[in-house]
């Protein structure tokens, strides 16, 4: 006999009383096999039993990305403002500070300038720990400027995409940050300096209707969830059952929108003879 | 069909009306009685327009008698040619588009269409264009570059098409490119929000030199009800949602994310579609004898520079 039982079926907790898992060393995958932490973080956070990719932040993926971890941050400090004071249940502004403290980050992106297998690259990453990484005017805002800084520099733009859309607490706001993003990015393509979105799991709403969509090189990581309206929100509309694999990368990649799925562990590789390609 | 604030006011119009019979088949005097209701409902008028809340201004800008794009189109145009189909896919009859003739100057149209019947609305799909409308709106806007013709679009969408064939065809993908495609378009683009500005769906066609709202229309992230479905997690929060979204044309106006407002008849647009439409017309010829004045490129880098300086930050 089992040593506990559950009588209730499903879990009950409410959000306030769930407690966090301290960062242990040891991993659970999906398949249920548990490895040391150390295996992963060497995998480039994939599971090694079935090729699982972890969601993981910019942290991780500059890590990845930049040479010995060897980058110089962009506009580091740069906070939400609360243009429209908004309030749902709680304010904003609270939102934000009580975010920051948790995740140890000022918003969902994060851009940086460093060298990838010794090219120089600018990359800007999110964080969907930072509200689902939700875009409002400091994302919108650090994206710009690090197209700025590849513009002005002449390196090629990676952005890694990771978001739930737009921030809605900045409504009007954060719907004009589809439009600065995408004004930068045109005259990136008019100065003919390569830009290569890679979509990761999940990259839906705003987002897709702006940068990640318009990359030179549109890649993504395998079985990401990509696509403009929520699944849910698809559901309700045509009142059916959605196909499987509807919205994965490599649903995206069949319909023509993708260049190619790149798994993590041979991302930099890839990544790097592509601007090898464009430079020879 | 009215809604629940127009009804005070189209009692008393009716009211008016009876008199006005009454009197004409007798010969008592009712005009000082005539008079007074008459100015009892402009004061009324008054009164309930200028203090809508912002949902009531979303009530409005989805009303069932509100002009709709074409409606303004052949108003305003003496001839129009309405042009069709992507090249790709198929005719999408949510967006529409042509060129017409604004006093002796050609214009590209470009809008989202609603229906007005039931049949209308399942054949405009509600005014939710499919990925080929977004494609069909960039291709008619190439060809004005090509001609030189200025482009105009009216902007009317509870948002773009969340369907599955929409996912298969790249919905995000249409959407971006043409944000990143107006930016470059050498001629003048002025983007006129009609009724609802429902997120990218809207934003999809609204990257002009001049952006402007009617007054009783909204324009913001998301539909104050699915707002309050996701931040409030129920349906029930929508006209706290619209406050919180300041949604409004002053709201926008006040924050800089557009750049004027066109008033509205009283009662609203619906109330005197002719004289929307005229004040409508001469918004655009006014903001083209600005914007023909700037050189191209000196017009497209404006348009970029206006876009980029919105976001409120701190450092």
């Amino acid at each position: 006999m089992a040593w506990f039982k559950r009588t209730d079926k499903g879990i009950k907790t409410s959000t306030e009383d769930k407690k966090d898992a301290p960062d242990g060393l040891w991993f659970k995958t999906p398949k249920g096999n548990i490895i040391h932490t150390r295996e992963l973080k060497n995998n480039s956070y994939v599971c090694p039993d079935d090729d699982y990719h972890v969601k993981i932040g910019s942290k991780e993926y500059f890590e990845i990305l930049f040479d010995g971890n060897n980058f110089k941050e962009l506009d580091t400090n740069m906070r939400s403002g609360d243009p429209l004071k908004f309030v749902d249940s709680k304010p904003y502004n609270a939102r934000i500070e009580a975010t920051i403290s948790k995740t140890e980050l000022n918003d969902a992106v994060r851009s940086a300038v460093g060298k990838m297998n010794g090219f120089d690259i600018v990359i800007s990453c999110m964080d969907f720990n930072f509200i689902g990484g939700s875009m409002g005017s400091v994302v919108g805002e650090k994206i710009a400027r690090a197209i700025d800084h590849s513009l002005k520099n002449k390196i090629p733009f990676l952005m890694i995409s990771k978001s739930g859309g737009a921030r809605m607490m900045e409504a009007g706001f954060s719907l004009m940050q589809m439009a600065k993003t995408s004004a930068k990015l045109a005259l990136l393509d008019k100065a003919g300096i390569p830009y290569i979105s890679l979509l990761t799991d999940p990259t839906t709403g705003g987002v897709t209707a702006s940068y990640a969509m318009l990359g030179d090189f549109n890649i993504a990581e395998p079985g990401a969830l990509i696509g403009f309206a929520g699944p849910r929100v698809i559901r309700e509309t045509i009142g059916k059952d959605l196909p499987k694999g509807f919205q994965s990368a490599e649903f995206v990649l069949e319909h023509g929108f993708l260049d190619f799925i790149i798994d993590r562990r041979q991302l930099k590789n890839r990544l790097t003879t592509l601007l090898k390609l464009l430079n020879n | 069909m009215l809604l629940e604030f127009e009804k005070p006011i189209a009692d008393l119009e009716l009211k008016l009306q009876e008199m006005k019979e009454l009197a004409k088949g007798r010969k008592i005097d009712l005009s000082a009685d005539i008079q007074s209701l008459e100015e009892k409902i402009q004061i009324l008028k008054k009164e309930t327009f200028q203090n809508l809340t912002r949902w009531q201004r979303v009530q409005l800008s989805r009303h069932a008698d509100r002009p709709y794009a074409l409606d303004y189109i052949y108003e305003m145009t003496n001839d129009f040619v309405e042009l069709h189909g992507d090249r790709t896919v198929k005719d999408d009859k949510a967006m529409i588009g042509g060129l017409g003739d604004l006093d002796g100057r050609s214009v590209m149209f470009i809008g989202q269409q609603k229906g007005r019947n039931t049949k209308q609305r399942q054949e405009r799909n509600f005014g939710m264009a499919n990925p080929e409308g977004y494609r069909k709106a960039l291709r008619l806007m190439k060809m004005a570059e090509k001609f030189g013709k200025p482009i105009v679009t009216l902007i009317d969408t509870p948002g773009a098409f969340p369907g599955l064939e929409a996912e298969e065809r790249g919905q995000g993908e249409a959407i971006a490119r043409n944000l990143k495609e107006m930016f470059m378009l050498k001629v003048p683009v002025i983007c006129i929000i009609i009724g609802e500005g429902a997120s990218g769906g809207a934003l999809g066609i609204a990257i002009g030199d001049k952006v402007y709202m009617l007054e009783n229309t909204w324009y913001s992230v998301i539909s104050p009800e699915s707002c309050s479905s996701i931040l409030w997690r129920s349906w029930d929060y929508k006209e706290q949602a619209a406050e919180a979204l300041k949604l409004t044309a002053t709201d926008m106006k006040n924050n800089g994310l557009i750049d004027g407002i066109i008033e509205e008849p009283l009662g609203g647009a619906h109330k005197d579609m002719k004289n929307m439409a005229k004040t409508i017309k001469s918004t655009i010829l006014e903001a083209l004898k600005e914007l023909d004045k700037i050189k191209p490129e000196k017009r497209t880098d404006q348009r970029i520079d206006k876009f980029c300086s919105m976001g409120v930050f701190v450092e």
